[in-house]
């Protein structure tokens, strides 16, 4: 999507600085699934902007269509019917990218650039520097980018870094016709999910929460849950996210380890060959053999 | 080097073919591979046409390396049986990285160290032939759980096998006359008297 | 509306009833949740299904779909007898305290008056009791036996909490429950805002429905209020300008009455619309009634239009039978119709009983389609397999298709469910050969007015001469169209308080209706858009949302009708004193000498309190009625009857009279009634409904839309998918005693079996936006399904209501 030049916190499979001299606000997306009545207008709105469409799929027998994230869906609305102190509660959660603070895509990826985070927390793809590995989607918490079928590289909400970056909401945020999609400051965003979370609570919401899980150091968009002390209603939102340990070792530990061990390897054979010199055959061996030639033509 | 008829012949061309098959498939391999293993090493892609090219192939060659190695893994498995020599050798090893062979336990086609070699070199290939399928996403789609296994199993048998190959290529330098048994397949008298004896005496009778 | 959408946010509780608010209107849906984060409000939804409204609301009940009279007659009654009304309102601002004609009464579901052959009621016992001044008596205590107040009481006494759970489903504790929420609201500092849709109107009962909830708002004291009113969530972007304008052949533009045969002179026609007061010092606002017709008619035929010929009344066509859809279909099923002019329409997927509706257009020697899309009806013709099964070899109808422009691609106006009519600016060119609907008419007009001229006809003269002042004949633009139904003098008229001066000359545009006159002096083309474009210009195009009220009044954004005034009724928002009732949400107050304040008073200005003018103004008695007379053909008061097609046998209000099992007064043809199924066969009550994704049959050509609601389904509960054998993604039939659809199944928690009059009732729902023509899976016309039959005033066809039985395809 858009290039900013001047404030990137992380690029990815890089292992330098990143320009950051400008500093911006850190943004946040606030979905308040308590005002969400699912009507896909960001559905729509994301395919609007960002001028990508859908296939016209099948029903499944349930309301969720398109029936999942693709490189053409960015965002979908996932629909829980669920049974809540005796109450039935049609739980909708509008899915995407949660733009998290330490994300996992950025970290697999082994194309210098193909991921950037902006200072202001939006993680996004660079789909010219995309090699279509899919080590974003090995290395998501979420699932959530998906690798086109068409030209193999990998697409997810873009937080419409585009439209931020010159001061404008998201897409869906402004397609939003109830409001349950708020987008601001973090800070803002954390202010206005409290007052909502304390009206949840006056409505007999006991465990309403923010959803901004600290598994992968916070997340730039986030959720009101009515029931914040299990995430997992709201069509499996993982309940403490974060980056798979084996994930991390891949590309943590292992990444300095092995190419130190491999060069140490390398190193080693020259040193030794130096040292020790080369394993020669030795003359008294040679002589042996072409003795015995000598014996072997005398007795012929 | 001149080609003196009495050297012994060590490797017939198939196999030598074979051998070469894998060990391109293998270079290639490691190069993209590190690429996208490390950022040090991403200009690497620039030897297959770019990160792109590099990507798509990289599994490709991955297969024709594994369909190699099965083969000469079949030709190589009864020549690299362990036995007690073998053992009593990789118990001296020292000595002999010291420079110091003369008291070596006479060896066969293959010493202790060549034949662990081989069988750590099977076991590597098998885990990243299995590993890369599991990450191969182009064709594959497993769970992510698997996947991410995957995705470390590949990155460490493919560290383990690169070590090895490197440990592999320096013997080969180290221990001169040994080259040329990859290249023309022949081996000097003395060469094979001196680093298999048995396997010398094998083929000559002596 | 009475109110409009902004206004939403200023209610204490959103009832939302006989609509699906979240589903089908989500933009206006913002103020509900402005409510709730601002206010603290409460959101209850009673519905059959749970949907998207009910997934963010406070309280959810069910409701066996087509029982809402029951429901809300409980309601009424347990406010009666529980005393939760707001009293001074009641008393002073609406009919409670009327005396009824002696002779009135119900017996076994039938009202007095009832002539069973003609299924019509004689209403001359409904009548008010008069006084030798021609007022109505009234009891200020509300004892007299004859008052409406106690026949209200008696009236709704029978629909306890137990009958009312009887007839509806609704589990007891759920109807209690959300009694004590509503009644609540009888407190004059809280109020409650209703919004419904046609989940009440498209019933045959459904301008009773409405009448019910009107009542206890009426009861409560929330008409007028901000945050109150009875709110209509109007379905196309501008239906409502539709309805205005009155595109329909029983009134003429503004309401007014269009004359029948029986009007036999203009002098009959417009005597019997100009009502008496029937209190003193009432405003009685109708009795303006002639300065609004002879605005029409200058501005339809002009200089041709005079006194002495009676403003050219008899070149107003008279109405001679009924012409809403049903029975156009009906005569056209019989043959009985050469041609129809399809404009914006698409019958085959909108009128009930597609076989009948395809079968009657097969009879049409042509059609005439107006439209921006492919409709199914421009398709009837052609075989799509199972979707529609033509032999296009037997239709000889001959179709045109005229495309025209979207909204977006031509200026106008649209006015919405609030009555604000806005003006908006073209957008792009339409494509193609595509056209202004209003050119198409108008090059039509103009080819029509030359053959007229050229070869004569039956009855030229309305054509001839026919008022055509735009400055490009075939190509009238939306503003000149606006200036003309918003009205002008066409001479200088003037002050009633200085002769000396003018209110406007010659050729102005007037600034209201207040205006208007009928001496022939000014024409108007629609009396309650009179002051959209004034003087000043044109009104609708003002986009100034400035509030400083805070209640959402922003009078400089768009023009409201009537005279730019928000909220209607709202001198009800202040006691017989002028005091609002609720100074925090004050809309209106007497200000001393004059009526002020947020919203243009619905009153007099100069009204003085204590001159005892009422609200109700556009009522000759001043006052609500709780009573109806006037506008409803059945009954002065709802009664709850069974839809046409219903699992139970007999009306359980009354088992004994079948004549009294559904809507006695509802015109049902001979064949439709015939079509009607029974539960023996048909064991599931079915209801039809929109989904958010979707518009109506459009947005099926719209490949966003698609993807979003790629494939036609039907809803069932899971006890009924447990019993059927049907589970969720399985393709399976519903079929009616009109025909079958298939569609996948969306089997959820969220439709539950009802427990009605002691038997189990499963619910169907069946959205409807499928067809066989779009960029979605090919689907079936929902409306192969429905039954004809409508409501008796309106005709509105029973879409929600019927009966089918559903199996696995």
């Amino acid at each position: 999507m858009a290039l900013q030049s001047l404030d990137i916190k992380q690029r990815s499979a890089t292992t330098t600085p990143a320009p950051r001299a400008r500093q911006t606000v850190e943004v946040a997306k606030l979905i308040d699934v308590s005002a969400c009545i699912g009507c896909k207008a960001c559905t729509a709105a994301c395919m609007e902007w960002n001028d990508v469409r859908e296939e016209v799929g099948t029903c499944a027998g349930v309301y969720d269509n398109p029936s999942n994230l693709t490189e053409n869906a960015w965002t979908v609305m996932r629909f829980s019917e669920v049974e809540q102190n005796g109450r039935l509660e049609w739980l909708i959660r509008k899915d995407g990218c949660m733009h998290c603070a330490d994300p996992g895509c950025l970290k697999a990826c082994p194309s210098p650039g193909a991921i950037i985070q902006y200072a202001n927390g939006i993680v996004d793809f660079h789909q010219e520097n995309c090699i279509g590995c899919g080590y974003c989607v090995t290395g998501c918490p979420f699932n959530v980018p998906r690798i086109s079928k068409t030209d193999s590289k990998a697409y997810k909400c873009s937080l419409c870094s585009d439209r931020v970056a010159v001061n404008q909401a998201p897409a869906c945020a402004k397609a939003c016709p109830t409001g349950a999609i708020q987008f601001g400051s973090k800070e803002d965003m954390k202010d206005y999910a409290a007052k909502r979370i304390t009206d949840l609570k006056e409505r007999g919401y006991d465990k309403a929460g923010l959803y901004d899980p600290q598994g992968v150091g916070g997340t730039h968009v986030m959720y009101v849950l009515h029931h914040a002390d299990q995430p997992g209603l709201y069509a499996g939102l993982p309940a403490d996210p974060g980056i798979s340990p084996l994930v991390s070792l891949w590309k943590g530990a292992a990444k300095p380890l092995a190419t130190a061990a491999l060069g140490l390897v390398a190193l080693g054979s020259l040193f030794h060959y130096v040292m020790k010199g080369p394993n020669e055959v030795s003359k008294e061996t040679e002589k042996e053999v072409e003795d015995e030639d000598v014996k072997k033509e005398k007795a012929a | 080097m001149i080609r003196d008829p009495k050297d012994l012949q060590r490797y017939n061309a198939s196999e030598r073919a074979n051998h070469w098959t894998v060990g391109i498939s293998f270079i290639l391999l490691a190069l993209s591979g590190l690429a996208f293993f490390h950022p040090a090493f991403f200009p690497l892609t620039q030897f297959f046409g770019g990160p792109v090219w590099a990507r798509i192939l990289h599994p490709y060659i991955g297969v024709v390396m594994a369909l190699a190695f099965v083969v000469m893994f079949l030709r190589f498995k009864a020549l690299n049986e362990m036995t007690p020599t073998d053992w009593a050798w990789v118990k001296q090893v020292r000595q002999m990285v010291d420079g110091d062979d003369h008291n070596m336990p006479e060896q066969g086609k293959y010493n202790g160290g060549q034949k662990l070699l081989f069988w750590a070199l099977a076991a590597s290939v098998l885990l990243l032939a299995v590993s890369g399928i599991a990450i191969w996403r182009a064709w594959f789609d497993f769970g992510v759980g698997f996947v991410r296994f995957g995705a470390v199993v590949h990155a460490g048998a493919a560290a383990v096998m690169i070590g090895l190959i490197m440990v592999h290529i320096y013997a080969a330098i180290w221990t001169k006359g040994t080259i040329r048994a990859m290249w023309y397949g022949t081996v000097t008298r003395a060469w094979a008297k001196q680093h298999h004896r048995a396997w010398y005496r094998q083929m000559t009778g002596k | 509306m009475t109110n409009h959408w902004v206004d939403i946010k200023n209610a204490d509780l959103i009832l939302i009833m006989g609509g699906n608010a979240a589903e089908a209107h989500p933009c206006g849906f913002k103020w509900v949740i402005e409510a709730k984060k601002q206010r603290k409000a409460k959101l209850v939804v009673v519905d059959p299904r749970f949907n998207r409204s009910a997934s963010v609301s406070d309280y959810y009940a069910p409701i066996r779909s087509g029982s809402d009279i029951a429901f809300l007659s409980g309601v009424i009654n347990y406010l009666l007898s529980n005393d939760k009304i707001q009293h001074e309102y009641v008393k002073h601002y609406t009919n409670a305290s009327f005396l009824i004609d002696e002779r009135f009464g119900m017996e076994d579901g039938l009202f007095s008056g009832y002539n069973a052959d003609k299924r019509t009621y004689d209403k001359e016992t409904w009548k008010y009791q008069l006084d030798k001044d021609g007022y109505a008596k009234v009891d200020e205590t509300l004892q007299d036996p004859n008052c409406v107040f106690q026949i209200m009481k008696k009236h709704y006494a029978r629909y306890t909490p137990d009958v009312v759970a009887k007839i509806t489903g609704t589990p007891k504790d759920a109807f209690l429950k959300v009694c004590e929420m509503i009644a609540a609201t009888a407190a004059p500092d809280r109020t409650m805002t209703v919004l419904y849709a046609l989940g009440w109107t498209q019933h045959s009962v459904g301008t009773q429905n409405i009448r019910s909830m009107a009542i206890i708002q009426l009861l409560l004291g929330n008409m007028g209020m901000a945050g109150g009113g009875i709110n209509a969530l109007r379905g196309h972007a501008n239906v409502q300008g539709i309805t205005d304008m009155c595109l329909y052949s029983d009134t003429l533009p503004g309401y007014l009455g269009a004359p029948t045969d029986a009007d036999v002179d203009r002098k009959t026609y417009v005597e019997k619309r100009t009502p008496k007061a029937l209190r003193p010092n009432q405003m009685n606002f109708p009795q303006n009634f002639p300065k609004w017709w002879t605005s029409l008619m200058k501005s339809w035929y002009g200089k041709a239009a005079t006194a002495e010929n009676d403003y050219r009344y008899d070149w107003l066509p008279k109405k001679d039978t009924s012409y809403d859809v049903l029975a156009m279909f009906e005569r056209m099923h019989q043959g009985k119709m050469n041609g129809f002019v399809c404009q914006g329409f698409n019958p085959l997927a909108s009128v009930s009983n597609k076989k009948k509706v395809g079968d009657a257009l097969a009879k049409l020697k042509y059609l005439v389609i107006m439209d921006p899309l492919v409709t199914e009806t421009s398709e009837f013709w052609k075989s799509y397999g199972e979707f529609n099964t033509v032999d296009p070899a037997a239709v000889q109808t001959e179709v045109f298709r005229l495309p025209v422009a979207f909204f977006a691609e031509e200026s106008g106006t649209c006015t919405n469910s609030g009555r604000v009519i806005r003006w908006h600016w073209k957008a792009v060119d339409g494509p193609g050969e595509s056209m202004n609907d209003c050119d198409i008419m108008a090059s039509l007009y103009i080819k029509l007015k030359e053959m007229y001229a050229k070869d004569g006809g039956a009855f030229p003269d309305p054509i001839l001469n026919l008022s055509w002042p735009y400055r490009i004949a075939d190509e009238p633009s939306p503003e000149e169209l606006l200036m003309e139904i918003s009205g002008k003098a066409l001479a200088d008229l003037p002050d009633p308080k200085d002769s000396t001066k003018t209110v406007a000359k010659a050729g102005e545009q007037l600034a209201s209706f207040a205006f208007l006159k009928d001496d022939g002096s000014t024409a108007c083309g629609n009396w309650i858009y009179s002051g959209s474009w004034s003087q000043a210009g044109n009104n609708t195009a003002k986009r100034d949302s400035s509030d400083p009220s805070g209640l959402g009044q922003t009078l400089n954004w768009g023009y409201a009708w009537p005279v730019n005034r928000r909220i209607i009724y709202n001198r009800a928002s202040c006691d017989p004193t002028g005091k609002p009732w609720d100074p925090k949400r004050a809309v209106v107050k007497w200000l001393g000498d004059k009526w002020g304040g947020n919203d243009v008073p619905d009153m007099r200005p100069d009204a003085k309190p204590e001159e005892g003018v009422m609200p109700f103004i556009m009522n000759p008695e001043g006052v609500a009625r709780l009573f109806t007379r006037d506008l409803v053909m059945d009954g002065p008061l709802p009664e709850h009857y069974e839809p046409f097609e219903s699992p139970l046998e007999a009306n359980p209000m009354h088992p004994g009279n079948p004549k009294a099992r559904s809507n006695p007064v509802s015109r049902v043809y001979k064949g439709d009634m015939e079509a009607f199924g029974t539960a023996k066969d048909f064991p599931y009550v079915a209801t039809t409904y929109r989904l958010t994704e979707h518009f109506h049959f459009w947005t099926k050509h719209g490949k966003i839309n698609a993807s979003l609601q790629p494939e036609q389904f039907v809803e069932i509960g899971e006890e009924l998918g447990k019993e059927r054998g049907i589970a969720t993604g399985d393709r399976v039939k519903v079929r009616s005693n009109r025909g079958y659809i298939k569609a996948v199944a969306v089997v959820t928690k969220r439709i539950k079996a009802l427990d009605v009059d002691g038997k189990k009732v499963h619910t169907v729902g069946i959205p409807l936006h499928w067809g066989f023509v779009g960029q979605t899976k090919p689907g079936f016309i929902t409306n192969t399904l429905t039954p004809v039959v409508g409501d008796a005033n309106t005709h509105t066809p029973e879409f929600k209501t019927f009966l089918v039985n559903i199996e696995k395809a």
